[in-house]
């Protein structure tokens, strides 16, 4: 699965789980009108890791924190290994 | 401030700057006009003496309360928004409270022991109002506890404001702006300062992250808090450049340096500050240095108002900014030191002169500022038939500090049961909790384990958080 497609699922699941309705995941979706929380995307970085084996957020370098649904793929995208 | 304010009105008005406003999502209100008029409708002599369960959903009501209930009521009782109802009951039977403050939206009051039951409004009703003060009146403020209900901490104004006397006030008029709860001990300071120094704006239960910005920006602010998590949400919300405050200030949770760097990247002008505190301990210390960490000259520093220690690996502290205690059953739990220090359980390591949090001692989890204590989740998983036992520990995470991850050995064999996969298993356990936990104490993830480690007294190994 591509990176996009393993995040893209990832949202899914854990909309479904929080029970939260996911708007369509498309690049110039801002992230606060997703449909998803805070404690959401906590799941959601915490899965990718184990999922793709990085966590961009990682706190000892810059980052420029995501804003839209692109951001956040690109985000990833960019560490993936 | 002046040495000794007998009430938190009477401070506020010693404190040297003109009365600001308190800025509500529902109403925006006046300071000065409290001094002749009432947000209790004239029933605030009927509070007098008792032991007053504050219990509001909307902060702008409840700082309204404090305001006017400090220094009449002997005890106050701050319930946030987010109170599990269904933990009221011990909580006004732990205080031995007699009366209750609500809003009209709060659930109908029939408590045990309620004698008198008085609506807060915005609406401020005009009065012949003496503000006479009879009481050095107790604040209890909540914690979580290991069983769900929550710890009764005592603090009074004198506690509560230890650490604003430092504060002068400025030149320029200050507007505090924080997304905390003003009930619990971090929003309490913010409310504090924000009365003392010029206005607040709090935010509101479930208010979106652009429709606070605007509220603070429309107030002039100039100083605002929350955690982390709040931060690294307003960083992700895109709406970061709707305000342009000249100070920032993390705490709560463990700021990294991803998070200050950030801030000081969408916030140039500002001095962005960290700063340790806890509901049992008080205030500790702010960094105002942009980096993560504490400088280690403060640990043991001669002289200080605020006494800093590390023993056991965690960090202590002793100051008169320290509560008093546990009201109640757990009275005795209270983590006061031989030294007369409060320990604060958050572990601490020194790396090149800086000391660093590395989370909590005995497990306890901080999920976004919420504490979890892993017990409590533990309980919930091991009533599932198939689960032998389970471990519920804290695991990084960059967007709220910690999430809540559980490993879970499977029984062996269970009287007329099959058993059920691990994929099976693992879902029926998380509807468990979902029903029966709030969300953020539901585990992120779940793992079956062939075993856990448990020690030579037969505890489970609990790796610190």
């Amino acid at each position: 699965m591509s990176v996009r497609s393993t995040i893209q699922s990832e949202f899914q699941n854990v909309a479904a789980e929080q029970e939260r309705k996911l708007a369509a995941l498309t690049d110039d979706l801002k992230l606060i009108d997703s449909g998803l929380d805070s404690l959401s995307f906590a799941i959601v970085v915490a899965r990718l890791e184990d999922a793709l084996g990085v966590d961009p957020f990682s706190s000892d370098t810059a980052v420029d924190f995501p804003v839209t649904f692109g951001d956040f793929v690109r985000l990833y995208e960019s560490v993936a290994k | 401030m002046p040495s000794k304010p007998r009430s938190l009105w009477e401070s506020i008005g010693a404190a040297g700057v003109p009365l600001g406003r308190l800025c509500g999502a529902s109403a925006i209100v006046d300071l000065a006009d409290l001094a002749r008029s009432s947000s209790l409708g004239g029933r605030l002599e009927a509070l007098r003496g008792r032991s007053v369960l504050l219990d509001v959903k909307d902060p702008l009501l409840a700082a309204l309360a404090m305001l006017e209930l400090d220094g009449v009521a002997a005890r106050m009782v701050l319930c946030p928004a987010d109170l599990a109802p269904e933990h009221l009951p011990a909580i006004a039977r732990g205080a031995a409270a007699d009366a209750r403050v609500g809003d009209t939206e709060g659930p109908a009051a029939s408590l045990e022991g309620i004698e008198v039951s008085v609506g807060v409004e915005p609406r401020l009703r005009p009065g012949p109002l003496a503000r006479e003060i009879s009481h050095t009146t107790e604040w209890v403020l909540l914690t979580s506890g290991t069983t769900g209900v929550p710890k009764l901490v005592l603090h009074d104004l004198a506690t509560l404001t230890h650490a604003l006397s430092d504060t002068r006030p400025g030149s320029e008029p200050i507007v505090w702006a924080t997304f905390y709860d003003i009930r619990r001990y971090g929003g309490l300071q913010i409310f504090l300062r924000g009365v003392h120094l010029g206005s607040l704006v709090p935010a509101a239960p479930g208010e979106a992250v652009p429709a606070f910005l605007a509220r603070a920006r429309d107030a002039g602010v100039t100083h605002i808090s929350g955690t982390p998590s709040h931060w690294r949400k307003l960083l992700m919300s895109g709406a970061a450049s709707m305000i342009a405050p000249r100070y920032v200030r993390l705490s709560g949770e463990i700021a990294d340096q991803a998070v200050l760097d950030a801030l000081r990247a969408a916030y140039p002008n500002a001095l962005v500050a960290h700063a340790f505190a806890s509901t049992e301990a008080g205030v500790g210390f702010e960094v105002r240095d942009g980096l993560a960490g504490f400088p280690a000259t403060l640990i043991d520093a001669p002289g200080a108002k605020v006494r800093l220690t590390v023993a056991d690996g965690t960090l202590h502290i002793r100051s008169a900014g320290n509560a008093y205690g546990y009201l109640g059953e757990e009275a005795a739990s209270f983590p006061r030191g031989a030294d007369g220090s409060v320990d604060t359980g958050d572990r601490l390591e020194e790396r090149g002169g800086r000391y660093h949090f590395l989370g909590r001692a005995g497990g306890v989890i901080n999920v976004g500022g919420l504490k979890v204590y892993p017990e409590e989740i533990e309980a919930v998983i091991n009533a599932h038939p198939w689960v032998h036992m389970s471990l519920v520990r804290a695991r990084r995470n960059p967007i709220t500090g910690s999430v809540v991850a559980a490993d879970v050995v499977l029984a062996e064999e269970v009287p007329g049961g099959s058993r059920p996969s691990a994929e099976a298993l693992t879902r029926e356990v998380l509807q468990r909790c979902r029903e029966t936990l709030a969300a953020y104490k539901v585990p992120a993830m779940i793992r079956v384990v062939p075993t856990l480690a448990v020690s030579a007294s037969g505890k489970l190994v609990r790796p610190d958080a």
